[in-house]
């Protein structure tokens, strides 16, 4: 099989060839700013284009992910949770399951790889002031983190909520020497947060670089954090052949924003024997509102810069999202992933709070890792999907991140007292 | 002659916006024109108004929690239309709301209830394929917004299909905050006008008649937004008065100024 990982994006009839040059992915992406901020963007875009083929900054993305963020990152046969999952199959089925586990980078999560190549195209860009979002605070943290690697001053936009429940994370920032605001607007999470964030922006676009955590926003950040996380996915694709002589027949990801999806992903899409699940935040079910999945509950809209699924009413106000992982806990999705799910090339499945709770205490037992509830999305859908797969396939699950920043959230859901 | 034409006819226009939904806004919109606006924009609520300062946010969400729905926002515009045939009226907004039922059931919608112009905010006109041309069937200018990034590289893009009149945001920033030093409004509008013949109305950050006269000497139009929108925040369903009283001392200034320039 050629490894098609090599061959350039630029490919007819590529899956790996969006976004068109305006940023679009099929209907969606695209570029919905204020105006103060499009002269910046398009900037953004230029010199991401100039660093993308300067190998010097190529040399520098690397090496700091594999001296500083201890990539590449194992590739891992989960054998008892792979043995439970057979237990209440029938003879010759569940694949083996395998995990790419992101939860070792440094920080904690996948979230590092983008701010590693984002905070290195601020630096390029002269900018001396870095700005970021946050959800449950791993893209916080790993923001502050490379601005202090890189000797910045930093500002983390968190919901006042996501403050209250994120508490552990928030001193994680301050140590690190960044300043967290929060943002008491709206529900006060991920949503509000961003949108202060954008405020910021506009007012200091001059010396301001804003690093976005997920593949979302305006183009060219869905391109660029997409591409900065595909190194999960090319890590992979170069693992499970050492492992297994062949690719991998499923990869699973949760998805709130999507970008330890897209990074997976990505370097797969044009190979179609490999099946792919995205699994979204269903929260108390999809029969209720209180649900994150902009996929299975929402409709195409126009928010944070970018045409995609988001969860609104039939005015389109954004409507509130929820779930109990605050990394999820979003009302949109980004645009590639909108695209892959028109077009089929992905599945993507709602996932409960439940259920999450149930793969996150699964894989602790099972496997002695804890992971994040965003990971345990992901690993929820495997009983469901187990019994559709012989025991000689193969599926790797992207544990995108460790659960430590979850144990109180979890501890309150299963009413234990710490 | 448009509603635009004629409003910019006279010299320096004051432009005015109120939020849609937020007090009483038939009476409110009223007591801007009694005041002497000579435009109104018409805020639009969204959930996210991610391009506005507290002022505009706080508006925004209490137009929605009183249950402001798009319809009700094409009623006022409607019913603005019917009391005055004359003012020129802007939808002011976000692309979400906009879009949402389509771009040409809201641009037909729009034109039914007689409104002139549209802003999008976060409709760069890279996308203006979502909503500028079922505007311009519909015969409603899309306005468009410079600001001081824009560059000289990038204007033809902003003028390109602009119409009614070019909104320029004098700071880099979200509304309501602080004001742009005059000279480089002065030298702004002069630059753009050299660009475009639409009248050059100077938006964000005014606040007071002194700052709005300065302007006007220097630009076709003044834009006052947050300052009124606070007036609602404060006097919630009987705002009327003071907004005609802070407009009056507004279009005072501003008129003022075509004479002192002629």
């Amino acid at each position: 099989m050629t490894d098609q990982s090599a061959l350039p994006n630029s490919i007819p009839n590529s899956l790996r060839s969006q976004p068109d040059e305006r940023g679009h992915f099929g209907q969606f992406g695209g570029r919905y700013v204020a105006e103060t901020l499009m002269p910046l963007i398009l900037d953004l875009e230029k010199e991401y284009r100039a660093a993308k083929d300067d190998p010097e900054f190529k040399r520098e993305f690397e090496a700091l992910l594999k001296h500083y963020v201890g990539r590449p990152s194992p590739m891992y046969f989960a054998e008892r949770l792979t043995e439970h999952l057979r237990a209440d199959l029938p003879e010759g089925k569940g694949p083996k399951i395998y995990f790419k586990r992101e939860e070792l980078n440094h920080t904690g999560a996948h979230k590092i790889n983008n701010c590693i190549g984002q905070i290195l195209l601020a630096k390029r860009m002269g900018k001396t002031r870095i700005i970021a979002e946050t959800g449950a605070g791993q893209h916080g943290v790993a923001t502050a983190t490379v601005a202090a690697r890189f000797g910045l001053p930093c500002v983390i936009f968190m919901g006042a909520k996501d403050v209250e429940r994120q508490k552990p994370n928030v001193f994680r920032m301050k140590l690190l020497g960044a300043e967290v605001r929060p943002v008491t607007a709206g529900a006060e999470t991920l949503k509000d947060a961003m949108n202060e964030a954008l405020r910021d922006w506009v007012a200091n676009v001059h010396d301001t670089f804003y690093i976005i955590g997920t593949a979302a926003g305006p183009h060219p950040y869905p391109e660029l954090v997409r591409d900065f996380q595909s190194v999960i996915g090319k890590e992979s694709r170069e693992q499970i052949m050492e492992a297994e002589g062949r690719l991998p027949d499923l990869l699973v990801a949760s998805v709130g924003g999507g970008s330890n999806a897209i990074g997976l992903f990505h370097p797969f899409l044009d190979d179609a024997d490999v099946a792919m699940i995205g699994t979204e935040a269903a929260g108390l079910g999809m029969d209720t509102k209180k649900h994150a999945a902009s996929l299975a509950g929402g409709s195409p809209g126009v928010l944070h810069g970018n045409k995609t699924y988001l969860l609104q009413d039939e005015d389109g106000q954004i409507t509130e999202a929820h779930s109990i992982s605050a990394g999820l806990d979003y009302p949109g999705i980004g645009p590639e992933h909108s695209w892959l799910h028109e077009s089929g090339r992905v599945q993507y499945v709602p996932i409960t709070d439940q259920e999450a709770l149930e793969a996150f205490q699964l894989c602790c037992k099972a496997e002695g890792i804890i992971p994040a509830l965003e990971s345990a999305h992901a690993l929820a859908v495997l009983p469901k999907i187990a019994g559709d797969y012989d025991s000689d396939k193969i599926v790797i699950v992207n544990v995108s991140g460790r659960g430590d920043k979850d144990i109180f959230t979890v501890a309150v859901a299963l009413g234990a007292e710490i | 002659m448009t509603r635009f034409d004629t409003a910019f006819a006279q010299g320096p226009a004051l432009v005015c916006f109120i939020t849609a939904g937020d007090g009483d806004t038939a009476a409110n919109l009223d007591a801007l024109v009694e005041g002497g606006a000579d435009v109104i924009e018409l805020g639009m609520p969204f959930t996210d108004p991610m391009a506005d300062g507290p002022a505009i946010q706080e508006a925004n969400l209490r137009a929605l929690g009183k249950g402001t729905k798009t319809a009700d926002v094409l009623q006022i515009a409607a019913d603005f239309r019917a009391r005055h045939p004359q003012v020129p009226l802007v939808l002011m907004g976000y692309a979400n709301p906009m879009v949402h039922r389509g771009a040409e059931w809201f641009a037909a919608e729009a034109a039914k209830a007689g409104v002139d112009g549209v802003i999008c905010v976060d409709l760069a006109p890279e996308e203006d394929a979502d909503l500028g041309p079922m505007l311009r069937e519909e015969g409603v200018s899309m306005i468009r917004l410079a600001t001081p990034t824009t560059d000289a590289k990038r204007l033809p893009a902003v003028l390109d299909h602009a119409g009614g009149f070019l909104y320029y945001v004098s700071v880099a920033g979200i509304t309501g905050k602080q004001q742009a030093a005059l000279d480089s409004i002065e030298e702004a509008v002069s630059r753009l006008k050299q660009s475009t013949d639409l009248p050059v109305a100077v938006g964000f950050g005014v606040r007071t008649p002194e700052q709005a006269e300065a302007i006007a000497r220097v630009a076709d139009g003044v834009v006052v937004g947050s300052a009124l929108v606070e007036i609602v925040g404060k006097h919630g369903e009987k705002a009327a008065e003071p907004l005609k009283e802070l407009t009056s001392a507004l279009a005072k200034a501003v008129h003022n100024a075509r004479k002192v320039a002629a």
